[in-house]
């Protein structure tokens, strides 16, 4: 009972859109049709139990998830100002949602970002209510709220690993502010917001730019990975290598804790992938078991490269393959089948790994953690590999054309589909590369993006938070 | 008195422990050390990133005893730390001046 669609028609009259504000998260009744009403009655306890068990599973990716996973691979000196930062991009970026990221994101207004009828939540209380993408089925407005918040607080965490241990703390709080309200709200209203199926026939262009063109992003492999993935890539070379950069070693302090928080991702993005369904029922469980084969495949696949290239497989190396694997399915994950699911996951090793050690050594850019290397690489593999494994064809679930009342399953043209894809990927990279660009150009000039050359040399944990992470 | 300081690896502490206990040598201080010799480091590997660490870890362990059981306690070491394999380690010997133990004010030959 999912998926996007393409919609007919261009996207002309989204005036109407903006006569009737919204009583209730994406719906918006044209003044024409006859008013569609959500009722109490669409709203399921199972449902709602389910996404709000998931929303808790995404905030645990970001802390302590990722801060973890990003943390150990950094030196000691560093350790805290990972933490300390993927801990305060989560706390600031939730206030910003329920500020005015939720209502940029989905209300309508433009195909590039809603307005702010629902800026710091007004009109949403405990009798309001969000679509799914099943005709007649609802969940309460709050419960979509938080879940959505999720994925605002960890896709700007996600970038910082890209210039570890030399960005400055304050200058990067300011950053997250600017970069969730100039890129992430758009992309991921441009990706996400739609009318609702209830909604959609009467307001065939209520939605999104990229939704609008029927591209498929079922938990966020454009809106996260590939989005947090450019700005990071953008950030790093904005930001320069760090002090000894290729001549001193940077080993990971503690692949201890970057197993406790790659496996503790792995478990959070059931919630981020499966609670993408919105409901629960028979395509989460697709979405869930496609997340959990492809990110297997994935650590198999980048174990089995290293066992080739160096003869030695390395935990390391098992634990970035299971995050590219789960990275390369986000898109996909409640499209695909799990047999194809599990050949996304076998190909996007092999192409990070080629990003990671050779690409990255060949431009020698500094991207710390390989947030580019895995996330936008590992992104756009899945992007285009959700044109191929969404295909009914392949045994995937194929898409429904939400144009029509109820929804029905649409003839999939792969080809298309692919094409689509990459415009969306491409639309992606211009839109946070250029905006992360001018971004961190502003806030370099008037305050600067590094610490001074003493205090990355000291440390980050204790020239900027005044702490040591190991006192013996 | 005698201190005989014995860079050994870190896997045959307890077979020199041993050999200098039945000399009824009764105390020994460890140290974990790093460092390097003729041995060669280790290749590690981080997603694809070389580093090759010319120091390796070993313990150093240092044994003060009396002048007449120095030679035998060196031999006990030299003995029990040998595997044959590069990389086994050093032993020196020093004079020692002057011993005192903290807790009685004992000296010398009578505070080992």
């Amino acid at each position: 009972m999912i998926n996007r669609q393409k919609l007919i028609g261009g996207l002309g009259g989204v005036g109407a859109a903006l006569i009737a504000l919204p009583a209730w998260a994406q719906g918006t009744a044209a003044p024409t049709a006859a008013a569609f009403v959500p009722t109490a009655e669409m709203v399921n306890k199972g449902d709602t139990a389910w996404m709000l068990v998931s929303s808790a599973l995404v905030l645990m990716m970001s802390v302590p998830a990722l801060a973890l996973f990003y943390g150990g691979l950094v030196r000691t000196k560093n350790m805290l100002s990972l933490l300390m930062q993927v801990f305060m991009i989560v706390s600031i970026a939730s206030l910003i949602w329920v500020c005015w990221g939720y209502s940029l994101t989905f209300t309508g207004g433009s195909p590039y970002i809603g307005g702010l009828s629902k800026a710091f939540l007004q009109g949403v209380d405990a009798s309001t209510f969000a679509a799914t993408f099943s005709n007649g089925v609802y969940i309460p407005e709050y419960v979509f709220v938080i879940f959505q918040m999720t994925f605002a607080c960890i896709t700007p965490a996600l970038i910082v690993g890209a210039f570890a241990e030399r960005v400055k703390f304050s200058a990067l709080m300011i950053f997250v502010v600017a970069w969730l309200t100039v890129v992430y709200f758009p992309i991921a209203h441009m990706v996400w917001y739609w009318a609702g199926p209830d909604f959609l026939p009467a307001n065939p262009t209520d939605a999104g730019l990229l939704w609008g063109m029927g591209a498929l992003d079922f938990a966020g492999g454009t809106v996260v990975h590939i989005n947090a993935g450019i700005a990071g890539l953008v950030g790093c070379l904005m930001i320069g290598k760090r002090i000894g950069f290729g001549r001193e070693a940077t080993p990971p302090h503690s692949l201890t804790m970057t197993m406790i928080g790659a496996s503790l991702l792995w478990v959070g993005w059931f919630g981020f992938n499966a609670g993408s369904n919105l409901e629960a029922n028979g395509v989460t469980a697709v979405a869930f078991i496609n997340t959990y084969v492809a990110t297997a495949a994935a650590a198999v696949s980048w174990a089995l490269v290293e066992q080739f290239r160096h003869g030695r497989p390395s935990l390391l190396g098992a634990v970035t393959g299971a995050v590219a694997g789960l990275v390369a399915i986000t898109p996909a994950s409640g499209y695909a089948a799990p047999m194809t699911a599990i050949v996304l996951g076998l190909v996007v090793s092999p192409i990070c790994y080629f990003f990671v050690s050779t690409v990255k050594n060949m431009f020698k850019y500094d991207d710390t953690l390989d947030v580019f290397g895995v996330h936008c690489v590992g992104g756009i593999v899945g992007a285009l590999g959700t044109a191929i494994v969404a295909n009914p064809a392949l045994g995937g679930q194929g898409v429904f054309d939400y144009t029509v009342m109820p929804a029905v399953i649409g003839t999939y043209d792969m080809g298309g589909q692919l094409i689509t894809q990459m415009k969306a990927v491409g639309i992606t990279l211009l839109w946070s590369g250029i905006g992360s660009a001018a971004l961190f150009f502003v806030i370099d000039k008037v305050i600067g993006l590094r610490p001074a050359e003493d205090a990355e040399r000291e440390g980050l944990d204790l020239s900027s938070h005044g702490e040591r992470a190991y006192n013996y | 008195m005698k201190l005989i300081i014995a860079i050994i690896k870190p896997f045959k502490l307890d077979d020199v422990r041993e050999a200098l206990s039945e000399l009824a040598i009764s105390g020994m201080t460890v140290t974990e050390a790093k460092g390097f010799g003729r041995q060669k480091g280790q290749t590690e590997i981080y997603r694809g990133a070389e580093y090759s660490t010319n120091m390796v870890p070993k313990l150093k362990i240092e044994v003060a005893c009396a002048s007449g059981i120095a030679d035998r306690a060196v031999e006990a070491i030299q003995q029990s730390a040998n595997t044959g394999a590069i990389g086994d380690g050093k032993i020196f010997v020093l004079e020692i001046e002057q011993a005192v133990r903290i807790r009685t004010g004992e000296t010398n030959n009578n505070a080992l």
